[in-house]
């Protein structure tokens, strides 16, 4: 437990919203995911801005209701939560630590994103997706077996050298 | 916090942050975003746009939804679930978009619910049924072809609103392409069976496209707000020419959208005296879909959940 002597206001603030844990990657808090945007304090109103990892996420509600809820019991009664749509979120959010904490549980991370150009998006015929380490043994004989897992953020793989299915976060 | 009965959680007022099922409680998806109409925009026609491009994935969303339970495998079930969620996220945003834009308030369950089919502006291309799997695939590399090109150059829009939901809209439709452009591939340089039946699913949804290409008033109006799509032409036409020639297969003979004139062409399926979609017009399958998507809504007005 992190000390709190001494510690400012905002500062408390801050630590009790980085330490929400994301519905659908319950390893990773909102910090560690990139979607916890701003932390301030407005008088004795905490205002909180987090962004959508995609547009339907069902998991914001659930991130809004933990925020409050945290916060509240920490002592910050008056608690607004603000949705932030730009710059939209995407997996290059995701810090080294978070990325560390997927590969931990099995999850392949995303890898970086191509510069994404201005112009019209070029379309991927490949089914195979790309070449990514299996998290279980780190081999890279692994190939994707479907494009949409059982969340918006992942889709699934399998590795041909030990055999186990494994997810990945998308590249978006 | 405990409830006695799943009826009491529902029915509580308070909005103390807990739920009885996750999911519920949904809030405003544009709880603290600044949606004041920049100056120079006319509030109603915004709106207007927004319903449009809202409707367009709203509808598109519920025929995918339609799928589940009834799609060849898993795996595809779990891609058409996440391509309907996408589009129901996209929708959300555009309709609230639309109720604070033309000052009327109105929410994003005013606009899906309580609207009568004349007042829906999807293209029909949305709101049509698949005959098979394949027809759905047609439909979706087509419609998800356009849109994409549509929300990538939307990223430029004079409105940040639309810009923001743009941009995200683009990491998503990227998807929903590629997933469609696969299948239309597997299976039109598949067996000679499944090439027949792709083939005839792009002739089902080919009458269809001319209207993805044809302005309405509220887009010319809205020059720099809104996309025209006469200009999505060329990259539509580019990614389609790609899609099929690597899966073998022919674009319908004569079926090539018309470069100009009225929202359907000549074909039986065109518009109804020049008005189609963007003017309130649809097919049939509009009211069996709307009966559905608004059923429970309407025979329970004051349901919260």
């Amino acid at each position: 437990m992190v000390t709190t002597l001494g510690e400012t206001t905002l500062a408390r603030a801050r630590r009790v919203a980085r330490s929400v844990p994301d519905p659908e990657l319950p390893m990773l808090t909102i910090a560690d995911l990139g979607i916890l945007r701003e932390v301030a304090i407005a008088g004795t109103r905490v205002v909180v801005s987090v962004t959508p990892t995609f547009s339907g996420c069902p998991a914001i509600a659930e991130i809004r209701a933990d925020l409050a809820g945290r916060l509240a019991a920490a002592g910050f009664a008056d608690v607004e939560v603000r949705t932030v749509l730009s710059p939209p979120w995407t997996s290059d959010f995701i810090s080294p630590e978070g990325r560390r904490k997927l590969t931990e549980a099995g999850i392949a991370p995303p890898r970086s994103r191509s510069e994404v150009a201005a112009g019209p998006v070029p379309l991927t015929l490949t089914a195979a997706g790309p070449r990514l380490e299996c998290p279980v043994c780190g081999s890279a004989d692994t190939v994707r077996t479907a494009a949409f897992g059982g969340t918006a953020c992942k889709d699934l793989y399998r590795c041909r050298a030990c055999f186990e299915p494994f997810e990945h976060v998308k590249e978006i | 916090m405990g409830f006695d009965t799943a009826y009491e959680a529902i029915s509580e007022e308070s909005d103390s942050g807990h739920r009885w099922a996750f999911g519920t409680g949904f809030t405003d998806p544009l709880a603290g975003v600044d949606t004041a109409v920049p100056a120079g925009i006319d509030g109603a026609d915004l709106a207007a746009y927004c319903l449009m491009l809202g409707d367009d994935a709203l509808i598109l969303s519920h025929r995918l939804q339609q799928w589940l339970a009834r799609a060849p495998e898993l795996e595809e079930e779990t891609a058409l679930a996440n391509i309907a969620l996408d589009l129901l996220g996209q929708a959300r945003l555009l309709l609230t978009r639309a109720g604070r834009a033309d000052g009327s308030d109105r929410t994003e369950d005013d606009y899906a619910f309580d609207r009568t089919e004349r007042e829906f502006r999807n293209v029909r291309m949305a709101e049509v049924t698949d005959v098979d799997f394949a027809g759905l695939i047609a439909r979706l590399l087509v419609f998800s072809t356009w849109r994409l090109a549509l929300l990538g150059r939307l990223r430029e829009s004079a409105d940040p609103v639309l810009a923001a939901v743009a941009a995200q809209g683009v990491n998503e439709l990227t998807y929903h392409r590629d997933y469609a452009a696969g299948w239309t591939i597997r299976l039109g340089d598949g067996t000679d069976y499944s090439r027949q039946r792709m083939q005839a699913g792009l002739a089902a949804v080919a009458p269809l496209a001319a209207e993805l290409f044809v302005p309405s008033a509220v887009e010319q109006r809205l020059a720099g707000v809104a996309v025209n799509p006469e200009d999505l032409r060329p990259e539509w036409d580019a990614v389609l020419a790609q899609v099929l020639a690597a899966a073998g297969l022919d674009w319908p003979e004569a079926g090539w959208p018309e470069a100009a004139g009225g929202s359907g062409g000549s074909s039986p399926r065109g518009g109804t005296v020049g008005k189609a979609g963007r003017d309130g017009v649809h097919t049939e399958a509009m009211g069996y879909l709307l009966a559905e998507l608004q059923s429970v809504a309407r025979a329970l007005p004051e349901a919260t959940w």
